[in-house]
């Protein structure tokens, strides 16, 4: 019995956190911010030099071959330096959905692409996972999709996107496929690329070759706990500089830091969010080990970390005083990222009924 | 990350599960406040023997004498939680005095009060906090001044579960009434029949006296009934201290607690309707659920920590304020859904539990308060886990 990371994965977070670092500085996520890069190239090549977008992918086609665990340490590190690169849906859930459910072809096709970092996935499950707003859903019919999705994740530098379609089928759709319309939405979050695909009559490529109502929990829970690590990760860099901040800052004479009102503050985040980090590791361990808890782990880890974020995020602020809520110091790219994961793939308080319903708890 | 137990681990839980099967019939049906009776001291005489109490105290001394192994006392917890049979006596003496005495005591001291400490046949009572040095313990004022070979003691102290039912006392009380406040404490060990001790029950907000005072009149107590040295005292209950906020905020008792809400809102109903079909208490259920998920897992973490001897640092520091706060939270759940039935109590009709839900709410506030306030964990944790700067101290008048 060992609850804890291997060397080896201490060692892998640490080197993609010294990578981070020095490429997505805050200085350069300002800059892809203000130019809208939905993938910025630098930082992006960084992490293919370390073989991140081929993390979970099968060695076979030329991954890593690595667990959702050692995905969950990188996204937490993605998280703390608010990259602005594609990951959760590119690195994470589409390679799960073509492992799970994609044929020979399909696999031979697209993992060894997405694997070297050449191509880049997006995912469109948003009506399966939060439910549809703004009359969105994809009907699927002879190859070809129509209707439209919301808030498809890692959609600016897609070159690929798996949708999910009205039934919870999962298709395969070039970028470039004719009849399919890219609209970019802008959320508050500049450093995470969000859009809407509408479809007239696109050749897609269904993903069929297995169970794809267990294909598509699968594709679902990974990716909420990606997003629960992500939100560890910019949440403590929050705490961590409002620490950092507190004993820098005088006022009447001392480092506000020396304040238990605002030493409390800081005590309250970190105990806060801390246990989170166990729920995590147990969800990421039981996806791969004890596959029938990940349902329920993924809906806990997603929905505890989306309060947590917004808690921390708010108060890390409030601790920076006014300086906080200025663009000049730059808190609110984090403040952001936790706002926007909190909301993907299923608010809190539906990742929360999905809890119950797997409890059988919903009549 | 690994969650499985090694073969070894296994083997010795079916030893355990085993145990269960042939004893469990002559275990006690629970420990109450009052003095142990007979088959509590049996049970705890067998559970040495076996060593699923005492386990990793010196035989010498009347434990079982094993290698600590965390996992294995896990396992231990694990069984007899699933089994519903109650583990070993916990009270303040075995679980705070005796790891004390074995780190500070003297030879004689550990040969004279650990076994029948152990064995439940010496009860003890701890007599820190006084009505004016509560967070700040440090400043308290019970005062031993020499006289021959013996301290003479006078002063209170509060909050003194089992003073009532205990044959010893382990007391803090001033010793160098001009030394600095931490060093002008000692530890002293004595009889709770010494004439001069007033023992008078604290009825709290629950209507039930779970504590005590301790008056002391010119009590006089032996120089050698002193552990660790002179003014030292504070050194060596900082040792039981660390001891103590261990044991609260433990995660399996929240885990208990959850599972006896859930049954409890499949059960129940509101306009026919059972309370796990409401959105909103189902809602808070779920919510209180993952909490209570988290830290039992943040509780194995730790337990790895420790198995590889890490410090965990900040993540050990918030068990005691996230533990009882989640406890009172699930007991606010529980009333919450109650509705008017959840606020009837002592021996009403319609009570619910035996009234349990209010008793707890109200008596985890006292667990929130006791053993560090909410607030001094939260100075703990920013200065210890965070590195934040102390408060300055304030320049006496």
């Amino acid at each position: 019995m060992e609850f804890g990371l291997s060397e080896d994965q201490r060692l892998m977070q640490d080197s993609v956190r010294r990578t981070l670092e020095k490429v997505s500085s805050l200085d350069r996520v300002r800059k892809a911010a203000e130019a809208k890069e939905a993938k910025a190239t630098d930082v992006w090549h960084a992490l293919v030099e370390l073989g991140v977008p081929g993390l979970l992918i099968d060695e076979e086609f030329g991954g890593m071959g690595l667990q959702l665990l050692d995905a969950a340490l990188i996204a937490e590190m993605l998280g703390r330096f608010v990259a602005p690169v594609p990951f959760v849906a590119s690195a994470v859930m589409a390679p799960i959905a073509i492992a799970a459910l994609g044929s020979p072809t399909q696999k031979e096709a697209w993992l060894p692409k997405l694997a070297s970092g050449e191509i880049v996935a997006g995912v469109a499950i948003a009506e399966r996972s939060s439910g549809a707003r703004e009359s969105a859903g994809v009907t699927a019919s002879g190859g070809k999709l129509t209707g439209k999705t919301l808030f498809v994740m890692d959609f600016g530098a897609a070159d690929i996107f798996v949708v999910g379609d009205n039934k919870g089928g999962l298709h395969i759709v070039k970028a470039d496929a004719k009849g399919l319309t890219k609209v970019a939405l802008t959320s508050i979050d500049l450093t995470s690329s969000v859009g809407e695909l509408q479809f007239d009559n696109v050749e897609a490529s269904a993903l069929a070759s297995g169970d794809a109502k267990a294909g598509l929990q699968r594709v679902l829970d990974a990716g909420r706990i990606m997003l629960a690590a992500d939100t560890l990760g910019a949440g403590w860099m929050m705490i961590d500089k409002a620490v950092d901040y507190s004993k820098e800052r005088k006022q009447f004479g001392r480092v506000i830091g020396s304040f238990q009102a605002v030493k409390h503050l800081c005590a309250e985040m970190a105990s806060e969010i801390e246990p989170g980090r166990s729920l995590i590791w147990y969800a990421a361990y039981a996806f791969d080990h004890m596959p029938d808890e990940a349902p329920l782990m993924a809906a806990h880890a997603k929905s505890f970390m989306g309060d947590v974020g917004r808690f921390v995020a708010r108060t890390a602020t409030e601790v920076h005083g006014g300086m906080g809520f200025t663009d000049l110091l730059g808190l609110h790219y984090w403040f952001k990222r936790i706002g926007l994961a909190r909301q993907l793939l299923g608010s809190p308080e539906r990742a929360r009924n999905d809890a119950a319903r797997l409890q059988g708890w919903v009549a | 990350m690994d969650l499985n137990y090694s073969p070894q681990y296994e083997a010795f839980r079916a030893e355990v599960r085993e145990f269960l099967k042939t004893h469990s019939k002559s275990a006690p049906g629970g420990f109450g406040v009052s003095r142990p009776g007979g088959n509590v001291l049996a049970w705890q005489k067998l559970l040495i023997a076996h060593g699923y109490a005492a386990r990793t105290i010196p035989k010498e001394y009347g434990g079982f004498g094993a290698e600590p192994d965390i996992l294995k006392s896990r396992i231990i917890a694990e069984e007899f939680a699933a089994a519903k049979v109650p583990m070993g006596m916990a009270s303040q003496g075995i679980s705070m005095f005796v790891p004390t005495l074995l780190e500070m005591g003297t030879e004689e001291q550990k040969q004279k009060y650990i076994k029948p400490t152990l064995n439940g046949e010496i009860i003890w009572c701890q007599g820190y906090s006084e009505p004016g040095s509560g967070s700040d313990l440090a400043s308290l004022q019970t005062k031993a001044t020499e006289d021959g070979d013996d301290f003479i003691i006078n002063g209170q102290k509060i909050w003194t579960s089992t003073a009532k039912q205990s044959d010893m006392i382990f007391c803090l009380v001033r010793t160098e009434p001009d030394a600095p406040k931490h060093e002008g404490i000692s530890y002293l060990i004595f009889s709770m029949k010494t004439p001069g001790i007033e023992v008078r029950p604290l009825v709290t907000m629950t209507g039930h006296a779970e504590f005590n005072e301790v008056f002391f009149t010119d009590v006089r107590v032996p120089k050698t009934q002193i552990v660790g040295a002179r003014g030292q005292g504070w050194f060596v209950a900082n040792a039981t201290l660390k001891h103590e906020r261990g044991m609260l905020g433990d995660p399996n008792q929240a885990g208990a607690r959850l599972r006896e809400i859930i049954d409890l809102m499949h059960k129940e109903t509101l306009d026919g309707e059972r309370l796990i079909d409401n959105p909103l208490f189902r809602d808070r259920l779920v919510q209180l659920q993952s909490r209570v998920l988290a830290m039992q897992f943040h509780g194995l973490r730790l337990l790895t920590a420790s198995a590889k001897k890490e410090d965990a640092g900040l993540a050990r520091l918030i068990v005691k304020l996230q533990g009882c706060e989640i406890n009172h939270q699930l007991a606010a759940l529980a009333i919450d859904a109650l509705g008017e039935l959840g606020v009837l109590y002592g021996d009403s009709p319609h009570l619910r539990a035996y009234g349990s839900w209010q008793h707890r709410y109200m008596f985890d506030l006292g667990l929130i308060i006791g053993g560090g306030t909410a607030q001094i964990q939260k100075n703990i944790i920013s200065e210890r886990g965070l590195n934040m700067p102390r408060e300055p101290k304030t320049v006496k008048a």
